[in-house]
């Protein structure tokens, strides 16, 4: 009799770590979504590149992640890239002339829109286009305009 | 010549018909799963303790060297490239999609899967499983179908042990030993690792719980019964387990991507 209590209490302690050790992988290792919200809107943004910029992207205002991105597809009449993406509700005073631009967290980190606030007293709604947009910064043609520039600099 | 072509077309035919009759057994075995766990759940509570809760310490104790490992190599092949931070996410990427299932299921058939084997070998060899027949009791339904369910049901609990554990050593050695920035090795992490990658890991234990646990049993249940046929069930146990899992994370991972 005690020694299958002795089992069943060791079974149970192994499921029990088993189970926490899921938890742990699922809850810490992954960030996963910092971003949800009841209510969202959706807005649009066209950029020249958009670089590596991919659904789930963050939307980020002042570092604080208040969006997330739904598309990114490419307009082939206007031959831009278009960028769909969706904003907490609660955030809705921000400035329809804001500007958006594509940057990079870290040096080798993944790329998210930051929007930086404009002073127009209009505010961005559901279907509204940001206008103001700045590609993303592509390490290429980054290295080749320094190339350029510093080839040129030594001529003179 | 002749004899040749025959041994060979007798070979494949006896490989086809083992194959095949694994499969079967497979069948057999999942036919007379939930009648086990219902009536005889007790049972079942047993074999995850012998192959689960018993296995604890080699995985833990494996889980946490592996983890320490990934953290020197890792550590410092990353650092030519001025990314140790990246250490976390490289960690938890190997851990949980790759070394987690795979080691825990090589550790199982080493642990837990010759333990079943030998057992339900022996008691082949000293003819309990036909004293079970002779009382009308089926031995599949009351030896083997508890130890292979109790081997499916630990497997993913070892795996995601196994990998907690690794990241544990990770941290232990990147940020205390090698002084990596706390905070971004595990932001690192999180920004890149995600659900479905953990999903992937869970996903793997299971069809490696399932296959470690089915080539066990078949194997003890099919052993010659003599000293030596148990044996040798023993280390075909570990031999076939570990190419058979080796190459179902081939296969998996492939489809996964």
């Amino acid at each position: 009799m005690r020694q299958t209590r002795a089992v069943e209490v060791g079974t149970g302690l192994f499921v029990l770590l088993g189970l926490g050790a899921l938890f742990f992988l699922t809850t810490q290792t992954t960030g996963g979504d910092d971003f949800s919200a009841d209510e969202i809107y959706t807005v649009e943004a066209r950029f020249e590149n958009v670089g590596s910029l991919r659904a789930r992207a963050p939307v980020a205002m002042s570092g604080v992640t208040i969006g997330r991105v739904t598309s990114v597809t490419f307009d082939t009449v206007a031959l831009e890239a278009v960028v769909e993406f969706v904003v907490d509700a609660r955030y809705d005073q921000i400035p329809d002339d804001s500007d958006a631009s594509i940057l990079t967290a870290g040096i080798l980190g993944s790329q998210y829109i930051g929007l930086q606030a404009g002073g127009s007293d209009l505010y961005l709604e559901d279907g509204s286009e940001i206008l103001f947009t700045q590609s993303a910064i592509v390490l290429e043609n980054l290295i080749g305009k320094f190339l350029v520039n510093s080839g040129s600099g030594d001529k003179e | 010549m002749k004899h040749l072509i025959r041994d060979m077309y007798h070979t494949t035919l006896e490989f086809v018909r083992t194959f095949g009759a694994f499969q079967l057994f497979f069948l057999r075995l999942l036919s007379h799963t939930p009648r086990i766990l219902v009536t005889r759940f007790d049972l079942v509570v047993k074999q995850v303790f012998n192959s689960g809760a018993l296995s604890l310490v080699i995985i833990m104790i494996s889980g946490l060297f592996v983890g320490g490992v990934l953290g020197l190599q890792g550590y410092s092949n990353l650092a030519r490239f001025n990314a140790e931070d990246s250490i976390g996410f490289f960690a938890a990427f190997a851990l949980v999609k790759e070394l987690g299932p795979v080691i825990t299921a090589l550790l199982f058939a080493g642990r837990a899967g010759t333990a079943l084997a030998s057992e339900i070998g022996l008691m082949k060899a000293t003819d309990q499983l036909s004293a079970m027949e002779m009382m009308a009791v089926n031995p599949v339904s009351r030896v083997l179908v508890p130890r292979f369910l109790g081997g499916v049901i630990a497997m993913p609990f070892l795996a995601a042990i196994f990998s907690m554990v690794g990241l544990f050593g990770t941290h232990l050695v990147a940020v205390e030993l090698l002084s990596v920035d706390v905070g971004a090795f595990w932001q690192q992490m999180q920004m890149t690792v995600d659900i479905d990658d953990i999903n992937e890991g869970i996903f793997k234990s299971i069809v490696f719980g399932v296959l470690a646990s089915h080539i066990a049993v078949w194997e003890g249940y099919n052993a010659i019964p003599t000293a030596e046929g148990v044996g040798r069930a023993t280390t075909r146990t570990v031999v076939i387990t570990a190419i058979a899992v080796l190459v179902f994370d081939f296969v998996i991972t492939a489809f996964m991507l």
